[in-house]
Order: C-alpha cells, then structure tokens, then sequence
C-alpha cells in the first residue's frame, strides 16, 4: 500500500497524541536549518578569508534580499525573516528528499496548510502595519463596494491553492517514484528523482515569491505604484 | 453488481477521466503562456529576469489547476472514502 502523507507513518503513540513521520521529520529540518546557520555564523569576518559556509549563507540571503526588493520594491528587511525561513525551510525539507527514508513533510497537507496559514494571516499584519487598519481595509473595496466579498474570496482561494500546490506537487513526486519503483525498478525512478529535486526547489521559491506578491500588493501604497507603472511604460517606450 | 464494485469501477474510471481531461486546458495555457515570453525575451532580453520571474510565478498558478485534477484522481485511487465507507460497512 502506497502511503499518500507522512501522516499516516506513526512512530509512537501516547494517547490521543500520536507522533508521525511529518513532525518527526519537520523537526529534523528545523534542527538541521537552525543548527547550520547557528555554527556558519558563529565566526563572522568582513575582512577577505572568509569560511565558506558565511560565503554561502551570503549568497542565499543576498538572493533572497534582491528578489524581494525588485518585487516590493520597498526595503526588503521588513520582509527578509518571514520569507526567507519560508523558502529556506521548504527548499531544505524538499532537497532532504534524496536521503533514503527520509519524507519529506511538505508532502503532508497539514505541513502545507500551516504554511500557507501564516501567509494569509502575514498578509494583513504586514498590511496594517505599513498603511494603518482604515488604509489596508480601503483597498477591499478599491474599484467599487461590490467587490469586498470577491477580494474575500480571493484571500481565501489563494490560501488554499497555496496550500494544496506545494502539498500536490511534492506528493506526486514521492508519489510517482514509488509506483514507478514497483514497475522499473532499476535508473528510471532515478531521473525521475533528479527532476523530483528541480520541482522542489522550484516550488519553494514559488511559494515564497507568491507569499512576496500578496504581501507586497497589500503594503504597496497607490501613489508608488501608478509612479513605478508610468517608469515602466516610459521604459518601454523608449527601448522601443 | 454490488455497491463495492460500483465504486471501484466509478472511482478507476472517473480518477483517469479526471487527469485525462484536466491536464488539457493548463497544458494549452501553459504552452501559450510559454510562447508569448519566449518571443517576449527574443524582443526585449533586457528585461529577461522579470519575463522568467513572472512566468515561474503564473506557470505555477496555472499547474496548480493540473495538481488539483491529480490530487483529486489520488483521493479517488489510494485514499477514497466511500471505498473506505463500503468496506468499513462489511461490503
């Protein structure tokens, strides 16, 4: 039988407590991700021979803080610890994949649905706190009154597509490899492996640029916005 | 037929119904969201980091209409619950 989530592997069990494969494994990464940043900045240097580890955590954050940047375009350390532990945290729990016997906890809906919670709930409180309570609630009803419930909606089904996306691509990942070791079991499920680590990490840095985009267009205030259009269209024209 | 039987035909039949006819629509979105950046990029490859940006970012809001069809063929195969109902009930 084919296990669809890590959450149907129990460890151990105590009661109505029954401890799983997802938070097992969740809590793996967590350990992995804070004891690794732990011990690579331990010893920071700005002077030239620096250990390889601080070279590669600067390159990450660096990254990270550029793309928030062109896509807020507003300061990106507001934003840089809420989305960089998203993406840092799901692209390690789906690279991890490759070690035998490991499940990757974003192959669990739970995980997943945790998440994207945290954008949903993210999105007003960064909201509220760039523009006040009476300037995030405006832009419910920014072309007309009628349109509050749609945008409630929205919120909502963006959430859940959030959620379920990471959740279905990881799975059928997992998912695939195993109906595929039934069947041929010798290199294909290998290739199929490689391409399983390209979907990871591509789904976690859309998750992350899409948590971007929800916050950036609920703190993005209107006056800056139909500025950098006009920049944009100006561009346009003049590389025409 | 019994009703155990009913549901396993239904649920086989309608699970590859479902990738079957789901995966065609954001295919034909995803090639053309795909042609209309690449010949973007080939007008303008200055701005090619945001034409991959936004195309990472709206292919993926389009294969997520294909991951729904496929999570809910796998509910239907591995996890479904009036399968589970049925037998639960002794068939």
């Amino acid at each position: 039988m084919v296990e669809i989530t890590p959450d149907a592997i129990v460890f151990w069990k105590l009661g109505p407590f029954s401890l799983n494969a997802t938070i097992v494994f969740t809590w793996l990464v967590m350990v992995l991700v804070v004891l690794i940043s732990w011990l690579a900045t331990r010893k920071l240097k700005v002077e030239p021979p620096l250990s390889r580890w601080q070279n590669l955590l600067e390159i990450i954050i660096t990254y990270i803080r550029d793309q928030i940047r062109e896509i807020t375009l507003q300061d990106s350390d507001r934003y840089l610890p809420f989305l960089g532990t998203l993406f840092l945290f799901i692209s390690v729990s789906n690279l991890l994949s490759i070690i035998p016997g490991y499940y990757p906890p974003t192959a669990s809906l739970s995980t997943t649905a945790a998440l994207a919670v945290c954008v949903f709930f993210s999105v007003p409180i960064y909201g509220i706190a760039q523009q006040g309570l009476v300037g995030y609630l405006k832009h419910y009803s920014q072309p007309s009154i009628f349109m509050v419930p749609f945008h409630i909606i929205g919120e909502i089904s963006r959430t859940l597509s959030l959620a379920v996306r990471l959740f279905g691509n990881i799975m059928s990942g997992t998912m695939i490899i195993a109906i595929l070791l039934s069947i041929t079991p010798l290199f294909v499920p290998i290739i199929l492996q490689v391409l399983g680590l390209l979907i990871g990490l591509v789904q976690a840095y859309i998750f992350a640029i899409l948590a971007t985009v929800y916050i950036a267009s609920a703190t993005r205030n209107y006056e800056g916005k139909e500025q950098s259009n006009k920049e944009d269209l100006k561009g346009g024209i003049l590389n025409d | 037929m019994t009703s155990i039987d009913t549901i396993g035909v239904a649920s086989i039949v309608i699970s590859g119904m479902t990738m079957a006819i789901g995966s065609i629509g954001p295919a034909i979105g995803e090639a053309w969201g795909l042609s209309r950046a690449l010949s973007a990029i080939a007008q303008q490859p200055d701005e090619a980091n945001t034409i991959t940006r936004t195309l990472f970012v709206g292919l993926a809001m389009i294969e997520s209409i294909a991951i729904y069809c496929f999570v809910i063929s796998i509910i239907l195969i591995f996890a479904n619950p009036f399968w589970n109902y049925v037998v639960a009930k002794g068939g």
